[in-house]
Parts: structure tokens; C-alpha cells; sequence
């Protein structure tokens, strides 16, 4: 058999490669549709140039300079046997893709200063775990620009300005940071929980189908009325102008606190990077965002 | 809409030609990476009376951290898409007055301190497409140097020599215009209109 710790490491190591380099296909499509049916000049011009420098970074360049802080979504199924591997298996691909593939050094101490060179150290990479039923990992590798990071935003608001106060947080954001964020976007909305619950709901929404509706219609409603009115915005791709602000917005919610109403915006840029494997218990690899060539 | 194929250094009369919507390809080897803490140390050394490894005058000076790597013992550009510009808000204005860069390139647009000292100086600001770090690498042909680099590979001061790199978009020019604030009035005059989507009220 295989060495679990490796086969871990490896394909990490290809899903650190392909989401700096590829994004996923359904990303790509929304891009190119958006070039297709924007009038406005300087936003055909942007997206255009969106488009050429996918296809450069394809042949294995990082198409974007700030390849993100390393953030990792693993669910570890309770019966996957080698839960211990894991860790040590994330943080050593990191390394090994900060030097190979590679990847912009991004982890710098905030309170003596320095950057530690191979996007490791302290907490860095961040693992979000969740244990699941099954004998199976699923890792997806999530680098996060920090253009995008810098606009994300909680709000603690009074429940009395109710659901349209929560969507006027989310329009009246975007109106704020205009195409700071590398738009056009994608925005995930958390609603609910608390303040970290709603944040972490709302950068989870950012890993979900662009095609995918909330299966609650009044939640589905919601994305659809935000994604409308911020589009209405003129804002455009690069805030330049343009019917091209957002790609997509995607909504959840957690039952909240009689006296709260949090709301968690998190903010992608269009170059949305993630990449998804799951290795089962035997060590068998399928990548999913990125499948292997002939699969 | 003028498009222009310039070469470093640029003079004062030929930045001050650019207007916003003119599109600039730079060829040449005074291109300049300066993020916040290059911009901070650069003002330092002009406080301090010390000479910057680099002269800025005529320069074009771009908000990015780039991506690079060594091959063959020679640094290489992989990916060098721009930052986002206003972080550098704070210090942008003393620097082109005391360093007379001509061309500013980033994203996102800057603010009212810097229009004026673009106006004052005689040099324009550009934005390059957020996020293609790869299409951008192509016109920055060589690293002839990596100075400061205790600032680490982001926020250290990178000599480029650039052949045909763009298009650069101006964006903000030495008459007073900025696109950027065009899109704030234009953002503005329809968020009556946005607002009517969510049954939202001012």
C-alpha cells in the first residue's frame, strides 16, 4: 500500500497547482459568457484581458501574483484511518508549492514583523476541519487574495431593519469598495449564528456551484434580489463600468439570537481559485473541480 | 482615446499629454515595484537625507508584490498583476513630489491627495486589470535588480526593464479627472434605482 502521509501530500500539492493556475470550468464559463454580453467598452476590455490571462496561467503560470493566504476546507470522514497524517501533510505541500510551482510567499507576522518565506507559521495554514460520516477526506484548497479579503465585512445589526436592512448591508458594501475587489465578484452572505458564525457561513457560500440556488425559496430569492441590484450598480469588471459586477450571490443562515442579527459579507475576486480532491480510505485519489487529463 | 508607446524615462510634457481613456504601452528600464512599505521607506530616506538606490524621476512606479522566482541564479517575474493602489493613499502625494515619478500603475483608483499632487507634479495614474498577473509578467521582461529585500518578495523594490508592458489604462491625469470619481457619480446618481431591487429607502 501507499504511504497515506504521501498520497495526502501529493495531491494537495496538485490542488495548490491547479487552483493558483485553473480555475474551475464553470468560473471560467461565467467569465467568458460576461464577455459576451457586456456593451460597455472598458469592461469588454477588462474582461478580455481577464480571459488571455487565463490562458496563460493554464500553461502552469499563478494567474494571479497574490497566490493568497492558505486556507484548507477538509472534511475527514470518522472513519478515515489516517486523520493523523493530515496536518503535517497540508503544511509540507504548501511549502513544497511555495517553492515549485510557485507560489508568492504571503504569511507575514503581524506583530514582529517579517515574512516567514513559505506561507507557513504561526496558525497559517488555516484548517477548517469538519468530521463527517464515512471512511473518506475531502480536502479543498481555498488561497484567498487579499484584495478581495480587504472588503469583507460583519455587521451586527438591529433585527428590526429585518431582511431588507441585511441586503442593503451587502449593496451598500459593494457600493463602498467599487471594483477594489477585483470585481467582478463573487459574494457569499451569512446570516445568523453570531459574528463568527456568520462570517464563516458566508465564506463557506463562496465554495458553492455558481448555477447552485439555496434550496429554500425565500433564501434563493434573497441571492437573486442582491446579485440583481448590485449588477444594477453600473459598477462593472476592475469598477470601470459595466453591467458585470458580481458572478454570483449565494446566501445561508443560522437561527439567530432574539437580540441580534449578524450578517457575515465575504467577498471573492473573479479570480476565484479553489480546487477539490477526495481521497478514500484505500488511498484512491479523484480530483474534482480539476479531473486528471483522459478521466 | 490616444494610444501611446512610451519610453522611459518620461518626461514632465509627455505625462502631462495623457488623458483619462488613453490607453500606454511603457517600454524601458525604469519600471519601479512600490508597495506601502517601499513608499514608507523611500520617504524615509528623503527625510532622512539619503540617496534611494533608484532614481524615481521619469519613472513609472507600479503598485504590485510580485511573484518571482530564481532561475539560472536570475531573478524572473512569474506573476505581477497590480495591488490594490488606495493603500498607498497615505504616502503617494509626498512621493511623486519629492521623486517626480510620471506613471502610477495599480488598481482600483486612488483619492483626492494624489489627483492633486498628479496635477501639481505632472504625471498620470493607470489601471491595469486587477488579477492577470500572468499577462502582465509578459511585458516586464527583466529583473536587473531586488533591492530592499528584507521587505520580503512582496514589499521589496524591484528594477524591471519592460518591453510593450500594458495596456495601461489612464485613469487619473494631470487636469484634475479621475474615471474613478466619474464612477462614484455615476454609482451614486443610480442607487435610487439599486435600492428599488431590495425595497430598500436612503
Amino acid at each position: 500500500m501507499e504511504d497515506p502521509y504521501q498520497v495526502i501530500h501529493d495531491t494537495t500539492f496538485r490542488l495548490l497547482k491547479k487552483s493558483a493556475t485553473e480555475l474551475p470550468k464553470e468560473i471560467k464559463e461565467a467569465l467568458e459568457a460576461a464577455n459576451e454580453r457586456e456593451t460597455n467598452e472598458t469592461a469588454k476590455t477588462q474582461l478580455s484581458a481577464i480571459l488571455t490571462n487565463m490562458e496563460i496561467a493554464e500553461t502552469g503560470v499563478p494567474m494571479c501574483q497574490d497566490t493568497g493566504i492558505m486556507i484548507f476546507y477538509v472534511k475527514v470522514g470518522d472513519k478515515f484511518p489516517f486523520i493523523g497524517e493530515i496536518k503535517n501533510a497540508l503544511t509540507e505541500a504548501t511549502r513544497k508549492a511555495t517553492a515549485e510551482v510557485p507560489l508568492r510567499p504571503n504569511a507575514v507576522n503581524p506583530i514582529v514583523g517579517g515574512n516567514s518565506g513559505d506561507n507557513t507559521g504561526v496558525k497559517i495554514p488555516w484548517i477548517n476541519w469538519e468530521i463527517v460520516e464515512g471512511d473518506s477526506l475531502e480536502i479543498v484548497a481555498f488561497p484567498k487574495g487579499g484584495g478581495s479579503e480587504n472588503v469583507c465585512i460583519v455587521g451586527m445589526l438591529k433585527p428590526g431593519v429585518g431582511l431588507t436592512g441585511v441586503k442593503k448591508l451587502v449593496v451598500d458594501n459593494a457600493m463602498s469598495y467599487m471594483g477594489k475587489a477585483c470585481a467582478p465578484n463573487i459574494i457569499g452572505v451569512g446570516i445568523g449564528g453570531g459574528s463568527d458564525i456568520a462570517i464563516k457561513i458566508a465564506k463557506q457560500q463562496l465554495m458553492r456551484p455558481l448555477s447552485d440556488k439555496h434550496p429554500e425559496p425565500e433564501v434563493a430569492k434573497i441571492e437573486e434580489e442582491i446579485m440583481e441590484a448590485i449588477n444594477a450598480t453600473g459598477i462593472g469588471p476592475m469598477g470601470l463600468g459595466g453591467s458585470t459586477t458580481v458572478l454570483g450571490v449565494k446566501v445561508d443562515y443560522a437561527m439567530r439570537h432574539p437580540a441580534s442579527l449578524p450578517v457575515g459579507i465575504a467577498v471573492q475576486c473573479w479570480a476565484a481559485r479553489q480546487s477539490k480532491a477526495v481521497i478514500s480510505k484505500d488511498l484512491k485519489v479523484t480530483y474534482v473541480t480539476h479531473p486528471m487529463e483522459g478521466n | 482615446m490616444v494610444e501611446y508607446h512610451l519610453t522611459t524615462p518620461i518626461s514632465e510634457d509627455d505625462a502631462r499629454k495623457l488623458k483619462i481613456g488613453d490607453i500606454i504601452y511603457v517600454t524601458g528600464e525604469h519600471v519601479y515595484t512600490a508597495r506601502d512599505e517601499a513608499h514608507e521607506r523611500a520617504l524615509e530616506m528623503y527625510e532622512k537625507g539619503e540617496k534611494t538606490p533608484v532614481d524615481f524621476e521619469g519613472s513609472v512606479v507600479y503598485h504590485v508584490g510580485p511573484l518571482a522566482w530564481q532561475k539560472d541564479g536570475k531573478w524572473k517575474v512569474v506573476s505581477a498583476g497590480p495591488t490594490t493602489s488606495v493603500r498607498m493613499e497615505l504616502f503617494e502625494d509626498e512621493f511623486l513630489r519629492k521623486y517626480k515619478a510620471r506613471i502610477l500603475v495599480g488598481k482600483g483608483g486612488m483619492g483626492q491627495k494624489t489627483l492633486a499632487a498628479l496635477k501639481e507634479v505632472g504625471a498620470v495614474y493607470t489601471s491595469y486589470t486587477g488579477g492577470c498577473g500572468a499577462l502582465a509578467a509578459k511585458g516586464l521582461k527583466e529583473v536587473t535588480a531586488y533591492l530592499w529585500q528584507d521587505l520580503g518578495m512582496p514589499e521589496a523594490l524591484w528594477v524591471i526593464t519592460a518591453e510593450e508592458f500594458g495596456p495601461l489604462l489612464v485613469t487619473m491625469d494631470s487636469h484634475g479627472n479621475s474615471m474613478h470619481d466619474d464612477m462614484d457619480k455615476k454609482v451614486a446618481a443610480r442607487k435610487a434605482e439599486v435600492y428599488s431591487k431590495i425595497g430598500a429607502k436612503e
